[in-house]
């Protein structure tokens, strides 16, 4: 893909969907997989088979967003295909050949972003996920089906599910790696080393022995059994009064502006200036509403629920659409006070209100996703400023921040309860503990502070990178993007990675990780894609030849 | 079983009475095997004596060998041609190195997938056809039949001795599963869809043995070019029993053509209800059968780009019909011009050609085809009759492969799909079609007894009388009130 594709939009709504049917019966909700051939994203591959491209995904990854929102009636999601004998082929093969190899490193951390937000669904909202794999399921719509609580797939002596792109392809399987494999269905090592290199899969019976499946079901009592299945979680309990009777909160588009020279929306906007965009965040307009029901009222209005809608959407067109900028700069504009009220409502009602709750939800996967941005961020802490609690965070989100010290516009930062445990990073801590693992002194210290740190006690405190003074600001600020920007992109994609998950490995950290790092580089060598590897030459009518030399 | 039982039952060439590993396979796998035979083979028939042919040997007179027997104790045989140890691999990017007599690990998965596809078809033909005995137009008929299925049995062994042999464990459950699934079984189906559904009367057995055990030809013809010398010599000995079968299909349907214009002469019409009420089966409607069994056999040989065709082809798994007719047999160079719809029209692609095998081996089956139907005019012409049959365009009617999901008439024209659902069926089987096939299903099984839609073959079985015992039936059984029963005559 080049800069000079139209770009991607990841604002869409179920009657634009193009390959889903999501349908409605009660508390169960089917999402079926319907994927049109000659639909795809971009030109020059046909998506055969319900094989799928960026703009399927992104189409899944809007229909579990609305589910959360709009649907608290559901229970249960099932996710079967409107194709006999396919479920999912997997991502397109002639897609990742034409792809870029940026194009196709953000296309794996975006589907795989999505397979963990199918997760987060089931875990906070009370939804089981039922995979029905009514048919084949190969490579990445097998990702997608462990990405379900439960897989249930039919034997009719045929369907298999698979991971055949070590054999075929001379790629990692997946698009996440193997990780959900042996870390969340736990199938043993051996077992999944023969699987992962059969290209024909596993099938039946011997599936469900090994852990690949939960189910195995014969044919003619395939549908009927989903069918059971699905109703037994109809009357589920679901946490936080998500309840049938309350219409849900429809996510109306935010339509915002998109130009070369950035985009913007209500509370966030992204400003580019040669390699580096301004990233603004700006705070709520007033006060916290009255109570959860007036929030609940607001609806895509609530700015917690707007403002993580808004910065989602510029970090995923930086990420798709402006392969150049390499420095993303944080900013805040706005009353830290309200910023800081805003938290203590989201404290107070996120437990006992599901739909304040699925705004801070929100705003934790946003936060992942600045995570896991493969741009050197940098936070910018200046006067007028509202990085306080929640949006502190992205702060120390930043692989450095920078607080201005001036006397005569004195700055503060602040906490609030959302610093200690609500917004947790993929590594599982919070981004204080992050950031304080080698000293659990300093940690204690910060959270046992009260009231607000000026900038050197900031720095002093371990809560910022630098201060520096109203004289030096500007040369410390300046240099420090302008060296940034000299730098080796891939060495500080790789740096950055590295040093922002410090601490215990997660299923999340591992995926990541593992893509960034394994099915990167695989990607990238002549054996797959050289011009006579693998990947370049499936389904060409030469065979692959390979370099035999181990790493 | 011991070891000397079963080196009696199962004759071979395979040195079975030395080879353990065989032997322990097939110890589990034979009592299974005739189980099956006796669940899914014939029903009604087992206890009758059949004139069947049982293959001793691999040499002409290993052929020769006709005898009364009840067909669970048919003496189911493993037969290789003999091997020439100077063969080299055919074709592929190994083209020229000797052949392998072990699988290669990496191709491992691939030839067990290609074998196992191959063998499901065996076992279920022999399920499709479990009821026609019952209906049989003659005893002769009925004995072809019977010879059919013990040498698709057969075939089901051969294809088993090959992954009992090459395959270990996964070889020997993979032939256990073969026994398992059933043909239009939904829980257990067989592999490919053709093979799912039931064939009911005889004008669809012999267009069956006609154009679908065709397509077994060629499939077996491209595998006996595989660089895994064990198939290659495997389906070269098969190909001699599918000769047979496709004698039986095509000497039926002449049959069938041969009667009608007896009819057609006899009552000097050509107007089908007239033919009809005569106890035949009129040309138009044999050309519908021609239409569907030719459309659906085509379907078989799979997509006409296709990159497991290169895949195998470049691997040396399997070769085109005739390879050595070839001068180029790495294939790298050559494209194959396809044909493909678009918008409306039609357009010309240039595949590469290892893509394009599965359409090169389609071409070789479609000349074959037409060599048929040229006999089958003859048929028509030596009755004095002006009418013929033809073959339908291989675009015609397509379920698999580019020609799918659009519209061709029987000359290969797009045509849309308001023409498409205005003509179908006047070009396919219709319902009053099958109605009438059907109404003439009547067992006709007294010796030299023949039905009135068939005319009888101009000689026996193995130098026998047409008119001769070819089935002895057990007085004890169900089966012998069939024979009983007065045929229908024209």
């Amino acid at each position: 893909m080049t800069a000079t594709l139209a770009p991607v939009r990841f604002e869409i709504s179920p009657e634009q969907y193009r390959h889903w049917q999501l349908e409605f019966d009660g508390p169960i909700a089917r999402l079926r997989m319907n994927i049109q051939e000659d639909e795809g994203l971009r030109d020059g591959y046909v998506l055969k088979l319900n094989s799928y491209d960026l703009g399927v995904d992104i189409e899944l990854a809007d229909a579990t967003r609305r589910l959360r929102f709009e649907h608290p009636e559901v229970r249960v999601l099932v996710i079967d295909s409107a194709i006999d004998r396919v479920f999912c082929s997997g991502a397109n093969i002639h897609m990742l050949g034409a792809s870029t190899h940026a194009f196709k490193v953000n296309f794996c951390k975006f589907t795989n972003e999505t397979r963990l937000y199918l997760e987060d669904m089931s875990a906070e909202c009370g939804i089981h996920t039922l995979a029905a794999l009514n048919g084949t399921c190969a490579g990445g719509g097998y990702e997608l089906a462990m990405a379900c609580d439960e897989i249930a797939l039919v034997d009719d002596g045929n369907s298999a599910v698979s991971l055949p792109e070590v054999p075929l392809l001379g790629v990692l399987p997946g698009t996440g790696g193997l990780t959900r494999l042996v870390d969340k269905r736990k199938v043993r090592r051996d077992l999944a080393d023969v699987f992962s290199t059969v290209a024909e899969g596993i099938k039946g019976r011997r599936a469900e022995k090994w852990g690949l499946v939960d189910k195995s079901v014969p044919s003619s009592r395939f549908k009927q059994w989903v069918d059971d299945r699905a109703a037994s979680f109809g009357d589920a309990d679901a946490p936080r009064g998500r309840s049938a009777d309350d219409a849900g909160v429809v996510l109306e588009p935010l339509g915002g502006e998109y130009t070369e020279s950035g985009v913007t929306h209500r509370y966030v906007s992204a400003t580019i200036d040669g390699r580096t965009a301004t990233i603004t965040v700006r705070g709520p307009d007033g006060t916290p509403p009255a109570d959860a029901a007036a929030a609940r009222a607001q609806g895509g209005d609530f700015w917690p629920l707007r403002l993580a809608r808004e910065l989602d959407d510029v970090l995923l067109d930086l990420r798709f659409n402006r392969l150049d900028i390499g420095t993303l700069i944080l900013e805040s504009k706005g009353d830290a006070d309200q910023v800081l009220a805003y938290d203590a409502f989201l404290a107070e009602h996120a437990e006992s209100d599901w739909f304040v709750f699925e705004a801070l939800a929100y705003w934790k996967r946003v936060l992942k996703r600045v995570d896991l941005t493969a741009r050197s961020v940098f936070a910018l802490i200046e006067p007028g400023h509202c990085f306080v609690g929640s949006l502190f965070e992205l702060t120390l989100a930043a692989d450095r921040s920078y607080m201005l010290d001036d006397p005569e516009q004195p700055t503060e930062v602040r906490l609030s309860a959302l610093n200690r445990g609500a917004l947790p990073m993929p590594n599982g801590l919070t981004r204080l503990e992050t950031r304080f693992l080698g000293d659990a002194e300093a940690l204690e210290a910060v959270l046992a502070h009260e009231g607000a740190w000026d900038a050197v006690a900031a720095q002093d405190a371990g809560l910022v990178t630098l201060s520096p003074d109203d004289i030096d600001w500007e040369d410390e600020v300046r240099i420090a993007i302008e060296e940034r920007a000299s730098l080796s992109p891939d060495a500080l994609t790789g740096m950055e990675a590295n040093l922002r998950f410090a601490g215990p490995e997660t299923l999340e950290t591992k995926i990541f990780g593992r893509l960034s790092a394994w099915q990167n580089w695989i990607f990238q060598r002549p054996n797959a894609v050289g011009e006579q590897g693998a990947l370049t030459l499936y389904g060409r009518p030469e065979r692959p030849v390979f370099d035999w030399r181990r790493t | 079983m011991g070891n000397v039982d079963l080196n009696a039952k199962i004759p071979n060439n395979v040195n079975l009475k030395d080879d353990r590993r065989l032997q322990r396979a097939l110890e589990s796998w034979q009592p299974n095997y005739i189980d099956w035979w006796k669940s899914m083979g014939p029903e009604g028939f087992q206890a009758d004596e059949i004139y069947l042919r049982t293959a001793v040997d691999v040499g002409r007179d290993g052929w020769a060998h006709f005898e009364h027997v009840k067909m669970p104790e048919y003496r189911w045989g493993i037969f290789l041609t003999p091997r020439d140890d100077d063969r080299v691999i055919p074709c592929g990017d190994h083209a020229g190195m000797e052949a392998w007599q072990q699988v290669p690990g990496e191709y491992r998965n691939m030839l067990r997938r290609i074998i196992v596809t191959q063998a499901d078809t065996e076992p279920a033909s022999v399920e499709q056809q479990r009821l026609l005995g019952q209906t049989a137009p003659s005893q002769y008929d009925l004995r072809n039949l019977f010879q059919v299925n013990v040498e698709e049995g057969r075939h089901l062994w051969a294809m088993v001795y090959l992954l009992h042999t090459y395959f270990g464990r996964d070889g020997r459950e993979e032939a256990e599963d073969l026994l398992r699934r059933r043909s239009g079984d939904p829980d257990s189906p067989r592999i490919l869809g053709t093979f799912n559904e039931p064939i009911e009367d005889w004008l669809s057995f012999f267009m069956f043995t006609t154009f679908t055990d065709r397509d077994g030809k060629f499939q077996l013809l491209s595998l006996t070019e595989s660089a895994f010398d064990p198939c290659s010599r495997t389906c070269r000995f098969m190909l001699t029993e599918e000769a047979h079968h496709m004698f039986v299909g095509e000497t039926g349907v002449g049959r069938t053509i041969q009667r009608t214009c007896e009819v057609m002469n006899e009552l000097g019409t050509t107007d089908p209800e007239a033919i009809r009420k005569h106890g035949a089966i009129d040309l138009p409607t044999i050309q519908r059968y021609i239409n569907r069994w030719f459309s659906s056999s085509v379907n078989l040989f799979g997509g006409e780009r296709s990159s497991n065709a290169a895949m195998y082809f470049a691997a040396g798994l399997k070769g085109r019909y005739k390879e050595e007719r070839y001068e180029d047999h790495v294939a790298l160079e050559g494209i194959y011009n396809l044909p493909l719809p678009q918008n409306g029209g039609m357009t010309n692609e240039e595949v590469p050609l290892r893509n394009a095998m599965n359409e090169v081996l389609r071409d070789g089956y479609v000349g074959d085809c037409k060599f048929v139907c040229d006999r089958w005019n003859r048929v028509l012409e030596k009755a004095g009759r002006e009418e013929r049959v033809y073959l339908p365009n291989r675009r015609f009617n397509r379920d698999i492969g580019v020609y799918s999901g659009v519209h061709f008439d029987t000359d290969g024209n797009r045509i849309t799909q308001e023409e498409w659902d205005a003509k179908r069926d006047g070009w396919l089987p219709n319902e009053t079609d099958k109605a009438f096939v059907k109404s003439l299903m009547k067992p006709s099984l007294g010796v030299g007894q023949i039905a009135s839609w068939i005319a009888p073959p101009r000689t026996g079985i193995n130098k026998n009388a047409f008119e001769w015992e070819y089935v002895r039936f057990d007085k004890s059984s169900v089966g012998v009130s069939l024979g009983a029963k007065p045929s229908l005559t024209g």
